[in-house]
C-alpha cells in the first residue's frame, strides 16, 4: 500500500489585486434584522456567466453544463442563505444541500472559516429541512454544491466579519482598516484592544435590513481552503454516536417494514391472513399500501417475521415477463441509426456494448420516519431534494405544504438513491393508514427487487479514419428510461427558455445526456445522442448518470482506434485530447504509473481521461486477470474474486481545492464504484423480478476486490472556481478498468460487468420475499 | 415474557423480550443502542459487527435467548474502555487518523471486525497480512476500503 505524499500546492502567483480582480470579487449581501449578527446572502451568487463566454465549441458542456442549469435555475429569485454570529462567539449556518457521505458540512464549514477568521470547531453548519420557497435550490446532486454555493457561503461569511470590525472599529473608536480579525478576536494592535465575535454580536446586529458591499479574499491569502482537513463528523462515526434516520427516537414511531410483491413494482391485490399477523409477537398494526402490505411492531425483527409469515396475493409488476434478454433486444430495437456516410478508402471501427441493471442502493437501506396527523405531518429521511418530499407528501395527504416539515437527516449514502423520496412517501402513507407514527425501514432484499436502478443500455460507436485521421465519431446511446422526476426535471422545465441552442424541444433524459456527455478529443464530427425505451422499471442516475457506460464505450473504441493506427494508446490520447487540463492529468497517471511497463501474460495496464464536473480525471490501472487470481479461494460460498486490479493510479483536476482529504477520499470511492461496474455489479432481470437480495449476491467492491496499491494526484491548474469531486471518478475508473481488461484477456467485453453472464449464488426466495434472519451466529465467530 | 439477561458494555442487562428476537433488534430497538447498524440480517454486509466475550460477532444472526448471563457483549458504545489506554480504543484513533470514514454507516462494524481480526491473529503467534484484510467481509458502499487497510495497519501498531 501507498500513498504519495501532499501534492496538493496552491498557486501563490494567482494575480489577486488588480483592480479588475478587486471588483469582480466585490459582491452584494444582506444585514438582516436580529438581536444578533445575521448576516445573508443570495444563494444565486457568483453563478459563473458561462455563456457569456461561449466559444464556437461543438458540445454543449465544454461551454455550459448540467452544473451550470442547476446554479442558474436559482437567478430569477432572490434566495438566501443565512449565517448567525451567536453571542458565545460561535457561528451557525443551517445549509440547504445534504450530507451523505461526500464531506460537505465540513467543507462549508472550512469555507466560512476562511471568510471568517473564526476556527472551524465554532462554527456549526446544520442541515435545513425543506425550505419549499427555495423552490429548485435546494438539490443535492449532480456533485454540485460547492461549485453553487462557494460563493454565497463566502459572501455572509465576508459581510459578518465586515460587521464584526465596524462594530469593533465603533468599540475601540479606531478605524476598522487597522483592525486584526483572527481565531474569532478582533484586536486594535495601536490601542491594543481586543474584542470576541460574542461580545460584538450584538453591537453588530441590525435593526432592519441593510444591503452592503462586501469583498472577497483572494486565493492567495487563503489559510483554512485547500488545507487537508479531516471530517468534523469522523469521531461521531467511530464511536457510534453518528445518528441515521433509524438510529432516532421519535416518539411512538415503532419499526415498520412492508411486504413487497415478487415482480418489479408489483402491487398487493389482497392479504390473507391478516388476524393471524396481527397475532404475531409485538405486531401492531398491518395495512395495505400501495407498495406491498406494512407491518409495525416492537422490533424489526418481529416486522421481518411478520412479513415473512403473511400470505399475499399479488398483481403483476409493469416488467411482467420480461428479462435481461427481452430489454437488450428492445434496446436494440431503439438504437437511432449511425449516418457517417461510407467514404471510399475510410477505415471503420464499430463497437458495441451492453451494460446490465445496476442497484443505485447504498448500506442504509431505505428508511424514513414519518408522523401523519389530520392536519399536519413530519418527516425524518435522508434526502437529497426534500422540497419536492415535502410537495409529494402534501399533494398524498391533502395537508397544505406549509404544515408538512421535511427534516433532513444525515444519509448513510446516497449514490443518487436519495435524489428520490420513495422511502419518505411509503412511510407517510403507512402513517396515515395506521393513524400512528412510523419508522420505516426497507430489507436489503428490498433494495435491488424494487429499488432504484441505473438503468440497462447499450452504446454503440463508430469511428472513421481516412488517412491515419479520425474523421468523425458517432456514439449512439440506447438506455432503458431514466427517471428524472427528483427535481432535475423541474429544472429543466422552468428553465427552457434561458437554455443554450441545441437543447431546446428535447426530452429530459436527452437534455441532461448532452448536459453532460462531452468527448475531450479532436475527431473531426462527433455525434453523441441518447435515445430512451421502456420505462417499467424503478431507475435513477448512480454516482453518475450517462457517464460511466458512455465513457467505457468511448474509451475501449479509443482503444481499438490507436491499435488499428499502431499507436500507443497514452500517446495517441494525448495527441487528440482538446484540454490541457485532461493532457495534465493524463500525464500525471501516466507518469506515476510508469504505463508502457512489461506485464506478465494474463496482466495489462489500462489508461483513460474524463471531462465532467468542471474538472478533469484520468485513470491508470494495472489488472491480474490470471486464473490463480481470478479463482482465489477465500473459503466462504457466494464470494465472487474475478479478476483483481492491482494497482490504481486516480489524477483529479478539479479547479479549486477546499479539502484535499475529502477530495482523495471521493476519488477513492469513486473508483471502487467504477471498478464494479465493469467487473463485478449488476442484478439479474428474469420474468419481471430481479434475483440478487443480498450483498453476497450483488457483487459491489469488496476488500478483496480493492487494489492493493492506490494513490491519489492532485493537479492544480490554478482556477479559482471550484468544481464537483463526488462523481468525478466514476466513469474514468469504470474505462481504465474495461481497457485494462480487454487488453489482459485479448477480447473485447460485449457485456458489462464482465461476469454478467454468470449467476454466482442461490437466488432467494420470493414468497416469502424476504430471507429468514439466521441464528448460527454464536458458530461464526473469530 | 421471558426475562433476557447478558452483560452489554459491562453492565449487566435484562430485558423483557421474546427470545427468538434477534440480539440486533434487543440492541438497538429495545435498548436504543444504535452504534451496530442494519445492513443486510443475514449475517453478510457485518454492518452490526460487535463483540461476544472478546470475538467478534453479528448480532443479526444470533437469538436472544442464546446469550447467557455472564455472556459480554460489546458494541462500537463500548469499545473504548476495553482498552487499557486512555480515551479511544487505538483502532478508532486510527480511523480518526486516517480520516477513514464518509458516511459512516458502516464504520462501527468495521472497527469492530478490525480489532477482532488483529486479535486472532495475534492468538495465531503473527501479524496482520494483506491476506487478512482481503478476507474481510464488511461492506462499505462508500469505498472507503484503501483506508481501512491503512487504519488497521497502524491501529494493529498502537494495539497492546
Amino acid at each position: 500500500m501507498s500513498r504519495t505524499p501532499e501534492r496538493s500546492t496552491m498557486h501563490n502567483d494567482v494575480v489577486d489585486d488588480s483592480p479588475f480582480e478587486v471588483r469582480r470579487r466585490t459582491f452584494l449581501g444582506f444585514v438582516l434584522a436580529g438581536s444578533t449578527l445575521t448576516v445573508a446572502a443570495d444563494l444565486s451568487l457568483g453563478a459563473p456567466k458561462a455563456m457569456a463566454a461561449v466559444p464556437s465549441a461543438p458540445q454543449i458542456p465544454e461551454f455550459y453544463d448540467l452544473g451550470d442549469l442547476q446554479t442558474d435555475a436559482a437567478l430569477p429569485t432572490a434566495q438566501l442563505i443565512t449565517v448567525v454570529i451567536n453571542k458565545d462567539g460561535t457561528a451557525s449556518f443551517e445549509f440547504p444541500r445534504t450530507e451523505v457521505g461526500q464531506g460537505i458540512l465540513t467543507s462549508t464549514t472550512m469555507i466560512l472559516a476562511e471568510e471568517l477568521d473564526l476556527p472551524m470547531s465554532k462554527i456549526k453548519v446544520t442541515m435545513a429541512p425543506a425550505r419549499p420557497e427555495l423552490v429548485l435550490n435546494q438539490l443535492t446532486g449532480g456533485s454540485n454544491t460547492t461549485v453553487s454555493t462557494y460563493t454565497p457561503v463566502r459572501v455572509a461569511a465576508a459581510l459578518a466579519r465586515q460587521r464584526l470590525l465596524a462594530a469593533a472599529a465603533s468599540l475601540f473608536d479606531a478605524n476598522a482598516d487597522r483592525l486584526i480579525s483572527k481565531g474569532g478576536v478582533i484586536t486594535d494592535p495601536v490601542g491594543g484592544q481586543t474584542a470576541t465575535y460574542g461580545q460584538l454580536a450584538e453591537l453588530a446586529a441590525s435593526n432592519v435590513v441593510e444591503q452592503l458591499e462586501v469583498v472577497l479574499r483572494g486565493r492567495n491569502t487563503f489559510k483554512v481552503i485547500g488545507k487537508p482537513t479531516n471530517r468534523l463528523d469522523a469521531r461521531a462515526a467511530v464511536t457510534g454516536q453518528k445518528k441515521f434516520t433509524t438510529d432516532l427516537d421519535v416518539p411512538g414511531a415503532l419499526p415498520t417494514m412492508v411486504c413487497r410483491a415478487p415482480q418489479h413494482k408489483g402491487t398487493p391485490k389482497r392479504l390473507r391472513n391478516k388476524a393471524q399477523i396481527l397475532k404475531m409477537p409485538g405486531v401492531t398494526h398491518v395495512e395495505m399500501v400501495d407498495t406491498g402490505v406494512a407491518v409495525r411492531a416492537k422490533t424489526f425483527g418481529q416486522c421481518i417475521d411478520a412479513v415473512r409469515a403473511m400470505k399475499v396475493d399479488w398483481n403483476p409488476g409493469p416488467a411482467d415477463g420480461e428479462s435481461d434478454a427481452t430489454v437488450l433486444a428492445e434496446l436494440r430495437r431503439a438504437e437511432l441509426p449511425l449516418v457517417v456516410p461510407e467514404i471510399p478508402g475510410a477505415t471503420v471501427i464499430d463497437t458495441d456494448f451492453a451494460f446490465a441493471f445496476r442497484s443505485t442502493a447504498a448500506l442504509e437501506t431505505y428508511s424514513a420516519i414519518a408522523d401523519v396527523r389530520s392536519d399536519r405531518a413530519e418527516i425524518w429521511a435522508g434526502l437529497k431534494v426534500p422540497i419536492l418530499c415535502a410537495e409529494n407528501i402534501s399533494l398524498m395527504t391533502g395537508i397544505p405544504v406549509n404544515n408538512v416539515k421535511v427534516n433532513v437527516i444525515d444519509g448513510g449514502g446516497s449514490f443518487g438513491h436519495k435524489l428520490f423520496s420513495d422511502h419518505a412517501l411509503e412511510a407517510a402513507q403507512i402513517s396515515m393508514k395506521m393513524g400512528v407514527p412510523v419508522k420505516l425501514m426497507w430489507h436489503r432484499a428490498d433494495e435491488p427487487r424494487h429499488g432504484r436502478l441505473h438503468p440497462m443500455a447499450t452504446s454503440r460507436c463508430r469511428a472513421v479514419i481516412v488517412n491515419d485521421q479520425v474523421v468523425s465519431f458517432e456514439q449512439r446511446h440506447t438506455s432503458v428510461v431514466t427517471d428524472f422526476s427528483h427535481g432535475l426535471g423541474e429544472i429543466l422545465t422552468s428553465m427552457t427558455d434561458e437554455l443554450p441552442t441545441g437543447l431546446g424541444g428535447l426530452g429530459f433524459s436527452e437534455s441532461i445526456f448532452t448536459l453532460t456527455q462531452e468527448l475531450p478529443y479532436n475527431f473531426g464530427a462527433v455525434t453523441q445522442l441518447l435515445n430512451e425505451v421502456n420505462a417499467n422499471y424503478a431507475t435513477g442516475s448512480m454516482r453518475n448518470i450517462y457517464s460511466p457506460d458512455v465513457a467505457t464505450a468511448n474509451e475501449l473504441t479509443i482503444d481499438l482506434i490507436a491499435k488499428k493506427l499502431g499507436v500507443d494508446p497514452y500517446q495517441f490520447r494525448l495527441n487528440h485530447l482538446k484540454d490541457d487540463r485532461a493532457k495534465a492529468v493524463l500525464k500525471a497517471v501516466a507518469k506515476a504509473g510508469n504505463w508502457g511497463r512489461k506485464m506478465p501474460k494474463g496482466m495489462a495496464q489500462g489508461i483513460a481521461v474524463h471531462k465532467e464536473y468542471k474538472g478533469a480525471t484520468a485513470c491508470l490501472v494495472e489488472i491480474d486477470c490470471r486464473p490463480q487470481t481470478v479463482n482465489r479461494d477465500l473459503g466462504v460460498k457466494e464470494t465472487y474474486t474475478g479478476p483483481r486490479v492491482t494497482k490504481a493510479i486516480i489524477a483529479v483536476d478539479p479547479g479549486l481545492v477546499i479539502n484535499p482529504t475529502g477530495l482523495r477520499a471521493q476519488m477513492e470511492g469513486g473508483f471502487m464504484d467504477g471498478m464494479a461496474m465493469t467487473l463485478t455489479a449488476s442484478c439479474h432481470l428474469k420474468d419481471g423480478k430481479f434475483l440478487e437480495a443480498s450483498w453476497d449476491n450483488y457483487f459491489y467492491t469488496r476488500q478483496w476486490n480493492v487494489p492493493p496499491k492506490m494513490d491519489v494526484i492532485i493537479v492544480d491548474s490554478g482556477i479559482d472556481q471550484p468544481g464537483g469531486a463526488g462523481e468525478a471518478a466514476v466513469a474514468v475508473s469504470a474505462a481504465a478498468v474495461a481497457c485494462a481488461f480487454t487488453r489482459a484477456k485479448g477480447k473485447v467485453p460485449a457485456f458489462f460487468p464482465t461476469n454478467h453472464g454468470e449467476i454466482g449464488f442461490r437466488v432467494k426466495s420470493f414468497e416469502p420475499p424476504i430471507p429468514a434472519s439466521p441464528t448460527n451466529g454464536l458458530k461464526t465467530t473469530y | 415474557m421471558p426475562k433476557q439477561t447478558f452483560i452489554l458494555n459491562g453492565k449487566s442487562v435484562t430485558v423483557d423480550v421474546h427470545p427468538d428476537v434477534r440480539v440486533l433488534w434487543v440492541l438497538r430497538d429495545i435498548l436504543g443502542v444504535t452504534g451496530p447498524k442494519y445492513g443486510c440480517g443475514i449475517n453478510v454486509c457485518k454492518a452490526c459487527t460487535s463483540h461476544i466475550n472478546g470475538k467478534a460477532f453479528n448480532p443479526c444472526a444470533v437469538r436472544v435467548g442464546d446469550l447467557k448471563d455472564q455472556d459480554r457483549v460489546t458494541t462500537i458504545e463500548g469499545l473504548a474502555a476495553t482498552d487499557p489506554g486512555p480515551g479511544l480504543h487505538p483502532m478508532q484513533q486510527a480511523w480518526i487518523d486516517r480520516d477513514v470514514p464518509q458516511c459512516g454507516y458502516c464504520q462501527p462494524g468495521q472497527i469492530m471486525a478490525a480489532v477482532a481480526l488483529v486479535k486472532k491473529v495475534r492468538r495465531e503467534g503473527r501479524e496482520i497480512r494483506e491476506s487478512d484484510l482481503d478476507k474481510i467481509r464488511n461492506i462499505c458502499r462508500c469505498g472507503t476500503y484503501h483506508r481501512i487497510r491503512e487504519a488497521i495497519e497502524q491501529g494493529a501498531r498502537n494495539m497492546k
